[in-house]
């Protein structure tokens, strides 16, 4: 059984005359695999990751999706995050007030409590914190801050590599994690993720360009145009698209 | 005007009316002090919506139940029901019903440079330092600092003398211990002398269920370059009417710092007078306020920059839930000669219920021509972005919503200098939100 399994998904903008965004689409995704999704901009990428974490200004007209066989859109979304799904936001919010390490712990607990797990002691958080924190290059003062708050646009990325590392997802959907990076910074990113895969964890890396995937190798690649998936392939397919574009696609969509 | 025409008194009012009628006579100057305050309520009454002081919170109609003054609490029943602070490390003094309860109070040994004892005994033995009370006078009538000058018999009198520096806080708690609503006035003055520094906590606390009125009012006079802190904390019972009114007369060079954290009461109302008299001090009041079901609370702000050179800072949290309703007004002054002032004021609520209502009124009148004022306000829900996020990594809704909240509050209550009374103040938070969740 595949891990997560879109099936024939439509989903529009919440509201009377919401958009429709996706249109069908349909992905199989099994443990250990990753599988990146790229396509233009527009063409709901962004809205497929804020779908499968449980954002509610999105409302799915047909199709289903399951985790692990589960009904995954009949979940709350912090249910999501606790059956392992976790998405590494574009853009990372600022909370201020609420320090990193105090939202770390909030979050864990949270999810080992749903999963009916004991709470992590306080000395046994600390080290996990310590030691995934010092592979990302993250100091204990951005620990102490506010959860992202004052972080630079790689901080941030860091930051949310950080948070995936200690809540282990089965399933990591990482919406455009090289926006705003800069070479070193994607490096390190990369790197986090890449300590990351795992036989039981699959991912799906979201992005519109192929630099990213030079750094973390997928299985498969997929061309999503118009709310839909028009492509498959290896990840020789991501060279091709990095040399020709994405103009053909839209063209036969259009 | 003419003066026959009186509005039909309430019942609250002719209770008081009645209370008013023991202000006891004398010839000192507290006397007469007391008789004016009995006379301006008398021609005055309680104030309405159409009294702009009080235009958010209408006393008149909000104040309906007479209660008489109220008697002398026991002494077990006032230790049981003083709860608040007890944790944080203070020489505490017990205020049940309005008069010092010397048996639960830290009277004795005090630290050098520290004078401490009740109004009650300054008036008795005619203590020269009484000649303070009374010193910043509300431009407008103030009714409940006017009912608390006339009827108020007891208190703390604190004198810090030049140049001490007293680590240890002073806890004043104030507690209503009475199976019967009535009314508890209390009065207290604390001066700190030249360069000294001190921490003066408040706390108020009584039953639910009970319609009392507690009023309370305190004046600080705070010395050329000295470090007053104060911090009150008020949990009055869930009916109850907490009426109060800070007063600080600030020195030279001196630093003033006051944080009110308002949880209790049906409906409150704490008023807060600052007149910077002394060239180059900062005053820093801060606040934090938690409403919920139908309460009513009121934080009412007069800052006066008489001279030049000060710094005035306000920030103010309000967390609305259910149907409560927040009042924030603010006014800073500054006068003529008060060149090169900075005052910054900012009101910001977080309404969580549907019903809820915020009143935001800053103000400002300026008269001098070099100065740097601001003042802002805001009003708005938890935002959506930060919940997803936060439930996006697991935090269920409430939790996610309490975290939000207590970060909310934080960046007000962080300014609270003392440790353990800080801690103090953040533990209240989280039993005010964990009672929510």
């Amino acid at each position: 059984m595949a891990l997560l399994d879109i099936d024939n998904l439509h989903a529009k903008i919440d509201g009377e005359h919401g958009k429709e965004i996706l249109k069908g689409l349909s992905l199989k995704v099994n443990p250990g695999e990753v599988h990146a999704i790229m396509g233009p901009n527009g063409s709901g990428k962004s809205t497929l990751s804020y779908i499968l974490a449980g954002k509610e200004d999105y409302e799915v007209t047909d199709g289903t999706v399951t985790l692990d066989g589960e009904d995954l859109l009949e979940m709350e979304i912090d249910e999501r995050a606790a059956k392992g799904v976790f998405l590494a936001f574009q853009y990372p919010v600022e909370v201020p007030g609420v320090a990193t390490m105090t939202f770390l712990r909030a979050s864990l607990n949270a999810q080992r409590k749903k999963r009916g797990e004991a709470e992590v002691s306080t000395p046994d958080f600390l080290r996990l914190v310590k030691d995934k924190a010092a592979h990302l290059g993250i100091n204990q003062d951005m620990l102490r801050r506010g959860v992202n708050v004052g972080f630079s646009g790689g901080e941030k990325k860091r930051a949310e590599i950080l948070q995936m590392a200690i809540l282990e997802p089965k399933l990591c959907v990482l919406d455009e994690t090289d926006s705003g990076l800069d070479i070193d910074a994607l490096k390190v990113v990369s790197e986090g993720v890449n300590a990351l895969r795992a036989p039981d964890r699959a991912m799906i890396v979201i992005t519109h360009y192929q630099r990213l995937l030079n750094h973390i190798v997928p299985d498969f690649v997929h061309v999503m145009n118009k709310g839909r998936i028009v492509r498959s392939g290896g990840k020789e397919l991501a060279l091709e698209l990095e040399a020709n574009g994405y103009a053909e696609y839209q063209q036969d969509a259009a | 005007m003419n003066a026959d025409i009186r509005p039909i008194r309430t019942q609250a009012e002719q209770a008081i009316l009645a209370s008013l009628a023991t202000v006891p006579g004398g010839g000192d100057r507290l006397a007469d002090l007391r008789r004016a305050a009995a006379r301006s309520f008398e021609e005055n009454g309680l104030p309405h919506r159409r009294v702009e002081e009080w235009k958010y919170t209408d006393l008149r109609s909000l104040m309906r139940e007479a209660v008489p003054v109220a008697g002398t609490a026991a002494i077990a029943e006032a230790d049981a029901r003083a709860r608040l602070l007890r944790g944080v490390e203070a020489r505490r003094i017990v205020i049940a019903n309005g008069a010092v309860v010397p048996e639960l109070s830290d009277l004795a040994d005090l630290e050098e440079g520290l004078s401490l004892t009740t109004f009650a005994a300054a008036m008795a033995a005619g203590d020269e330092v009484l000649s303070r009370i009374g010193g910043i006078v509300p431009s407008r009538y103030d009714a409940s600092l006017a009912l608390n000058t006339a009827l108020a018999r007891d208190g703390v009198v604190i004198t810090i003398a030049p140049g001490a520096a007293i680590a240890r806080p002073v806890h004043v708690a104030h507690v209503f211990a009475s199976g019967t609503a009535a009314a508890m006035y209390a009065r207290s003055l604390v001066v700190v002398g030249a360069g000294a520094s001190f921490t003066y906590a408040e706390s108020f606390e009584g039953p639910d269920g009970l319609a009392y009125q507690a009023n309370a009012a305190t004046e600080f006079v705070v010395g050329d370059g000295a470090h007053l802190d104060v911090v009150r904390l008020q949990e009055e019972g869930a009916s109850a009417f907490h009426l109060s009114t800070l007063l600080f007369d600030v020195g030279r060079e001196s630093k003033v710092h006051a944080f009110t954290f308002g949880l209790g009461a049906a409906v409150a109302r704490t008023t807060l007078y600052a007149t910077l008299s002394g060239e180059d001090s900062h005053v820093g009041f801060n606040g934090a306020t938690l409403l919920k079901g139908r309460q009513h609370a009121d934080s009412t702000l007069f800052l006066d920059h008489q001279v030049p050179g000060c710094e005035s800072r306000e920030l103010f949290k309000t967390v609305l839930d259910d149907s409560a309703r927040g009042v924030f007004q603010g006014k800073i002054v500054v006068r003529q000669a008060a060149q090169k002032t900075d005052g910054r004021m900012m009101s910001r609520a977080l309404v969580l219920g549907d019903e809820a209502e915020m009143d935001n009124k800053p103000e400002l009148e300026i008269f001098a021509d070099d100065v740097q004022c601001g003042h802002g306000a805001t009003c708005g829900a938890i935002d959506d972005e930060l919940l997803f996020y936060l439930r996006a990594r697991g935090i269920p809704r409430k939790e996610a919503q309490s975290l939000l909240v207590q970060a909310f509050v934080g960046e007000a209550v962080e300014t609270v200098e003392h440790d353990g009374l800080r801690e103090a103040l953040v533990e209240r938070a989280e039993a005010w939100l964990a009672a929510r969740a």
